[in-house]
């Protein structure tokens, strides 16, 4: 039972992470079609200055704070220079954003180390808890706690605030958005920017969680993350998080019982859902 | 006039599609534009909005020249726009439709939004209901209902009694007509009975161009234009 407890936890833990990464990607592909290969980087560049942060100042909520502000420093430098010019042309997206992401796990190990570093878990969130016998990683209950609270957050923006109103018509028709009198750019650069700060905060989070931070970590959570994305339904956000909830539990129990197919199990879940319902679990778009 | 479109092009990828449009809406007035399906009526409602951008020409809004503005600018100049296919945010509510459309939240627009939904009474009904389930004529309704909120001077409307049941028409067409003591209506349409009783100019264009043009009432009397442009026997 407590095996079956744990794995639960590591999973919705991981998918948490995952989320952070995926509802920006989801939001930016669905409000303007925008393939961003470099969302990783960014995740990576959160994993880094997060620890940097925590080493300087002791403080791990300054630390994901920090995250988030070198994330979305970042996101608007990427907004503006790579991916403003190549709007509409999905070969060139790909082409800079990879490009991107290369330059961005390359310039932390110019700025860092080529090398792992190690990311400690603050004090104060190490150890476990004992419920009645199962214990429970706090570290892990904390992501967890962080994820909802992000998603509440993100929730409320986009049904409570006209901006939110704004994202989410624009997911489902950007021209009529426009002939409302909304200028949709400045919109998506809003969106872009969230995106970019909420996958520094994962990597921030992910961090201590895993042990050892490295230039190319942004990868594996990337691809994860767009399949969450497609299994979701580009430009949802809830979609993105049952999907990442999904593929974060469905990794962490295939990983304890049959780990040769826990990388496959995910592509398995992306073609089933892919075939079921083609528009994703939540899909806006036809 | 209100609107003034003076030998305006636009290309759609290479194609050259509107060859040179010019035409001219009065303030108050409902004018309507007929003409065969491709002659390039939706594209000329898009080139004025901006979703289709004009290669050459001038378009004069109040007076003011908005043939190169972004789509965003000429909405705020006062255009409202309803395409062809509605364009409803089908996982939107009514409200948070309506609500969206109000560009400032001002007493003027709520005044509006009031009237509005006094004249369809339908929206009112259906407040919280997802846009995406309405009715093929609710939905047209609300796809009106966005556009006169959001502007304030004049409405492009595409084909509205595309894909709606006859007795439907009639109910858009009148709220059309009555929408006129508000604002002024460039209306595309190929349904030349319904469209006739409530428009007073009217613009036939075919192939890019404008072939024909007038009072409404010349119009219907004149059997030989009808045949020629409109194929209406
Ligand atoms: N994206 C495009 N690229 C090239 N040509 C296009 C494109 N969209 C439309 N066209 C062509 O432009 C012409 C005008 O199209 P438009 O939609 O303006 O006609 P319409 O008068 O509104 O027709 P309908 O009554 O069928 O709605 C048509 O011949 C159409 O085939
Ligand atoms: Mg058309």
């Amino acid at each position: 039972m407590d095996v079956i407890i744990n794995l639960l936890v590591n999973g919705l833990a991981t998918g948490m992470l995952i989320f952070l990464l995926a509802a920006g990607l989801t939001l930016i592909f669905g409000l303007m079609s925008v393939l961003n290969f470099a969302h990783g980087g960014l995740f990576a560049w959160g994993a880094f200055g997060g620890v940097w942060i925590f080493g300087l100042t002791g403080s791990f909520l300054l630390s994901m704070a920090g995250a988030i502000v070198i994330g979305m420093l970042i996101g608007l430098i990427l907004e503006r220079f790579l991916i403003r010019p190549v709007y509409g042309d999905h070969i060139q997206q790909l082409l800079v954003t990879l490009g991107g992401m290369l330059v961005l796990s390359e310039l932390l190990k110019v700025f860092w180390s080529p090398n792992p570093i190690p990311a400690a878990v603050p004090s104060y969130l190490q150890g476990s808890f004992d419920f009645g016998g199962i214990i429970l990683i706090k570290y892990r209950l904390f992501v967890i706690l962080v994820g909802v609270l992000i998603y509440i957050a993100l929730h409320l923006l986009l049904t409570k605030t006209r901006l939110g109103l704004i994202v989410r018509a624009g997911v489902i028709d950007k021209e009529m958005v426009q002939a409302l009198g909304i200028n949709i750019k400045q919109v998506f650069t809003f969106v872009f920017l969230l995106g970019a700060g909420m996958a520094a905060l994962g990597g921030s989070l992910l961090a201590p969680y895993s042990g050892v931070i490295f230039a190319e970590m942004g990868m594996q959570y990337a691809i994860l993350a767009f399949i969450v994305v497609i299994i979701g339904g580009m430009g949802s956000v809830p979609g993105s998080a049952v999907a990442a909830l999904l593929v974060g539990v469905l990794g962490s129990f295939m990983a304890y019982f049959v780990p040769e197919l826990s990388l496959a199990v995910n592509m398995l879940l992306m073609l089933f859902v892919l075939l079921v319902k083609p528009s994703g679990l939540f899909g806006a778009k036809g | 006039m209100l609107l003034q479109l003076d030998q305006v092009e636009t290309y759609l990828d290479q194609f050259h599609i509107l060859q040179g449009v010019s035409m001219e809406v009065k303030k108050g007035s409902i004018t309507v534009l007929f003409g065969r399906n491709g002659a390039g009526k939706t594209t000329t409602l898009r080139s004025i909005m901006g979703l289709s951008p004009i290669r050459h020409g001038n378009i004069r809004y109040q007076g003011e020249e908005i043939g190169q503005l972004p789509t965003y600018m000429v909405a705020r100049k006062g255009i409202g726009y309803v395409p062809e296919n509605q364009g409803i945010f089908t996982d939107f509510t009514v409200e948070e439709t309506l609500r969206l459309a109000m560009q400032k939240g001002s007493d003027e627009e709520k005044e509006k939004m009031a009237w509005m939904l006094d004249l369809f009474p339908d929206l009112k009904l259906y407040w919280k209901k997802q846009s995406g389930h309405l009715s093929g004529g609710q939905k047209q309704m609300l796809a009106i209902a966005r556009a006169y909120v959001n502007s304030n001077g004049l409405l492009l409307i595409d084909e509205p009694s595309k894909g709606l049941a006859p007795i439907m028409v009639e109910k858009v067409m009148m709220h059309i007509e009555q929408m006129k003591q508000k604002t002024t209506v460039l209306l595309v349409e190929q349904n030349f009975f319904m469209a006739s009783r409530i428009g007073e100019h009217f613009y036939i264009m075919d192939e890019g161009k404008i072939v024909h043009s007038g009072q409404m009432h010349e119009l219907t009397d004149d059997e030989e234009a009808k045949q020629k442009y409109l194929g209406i026997a």
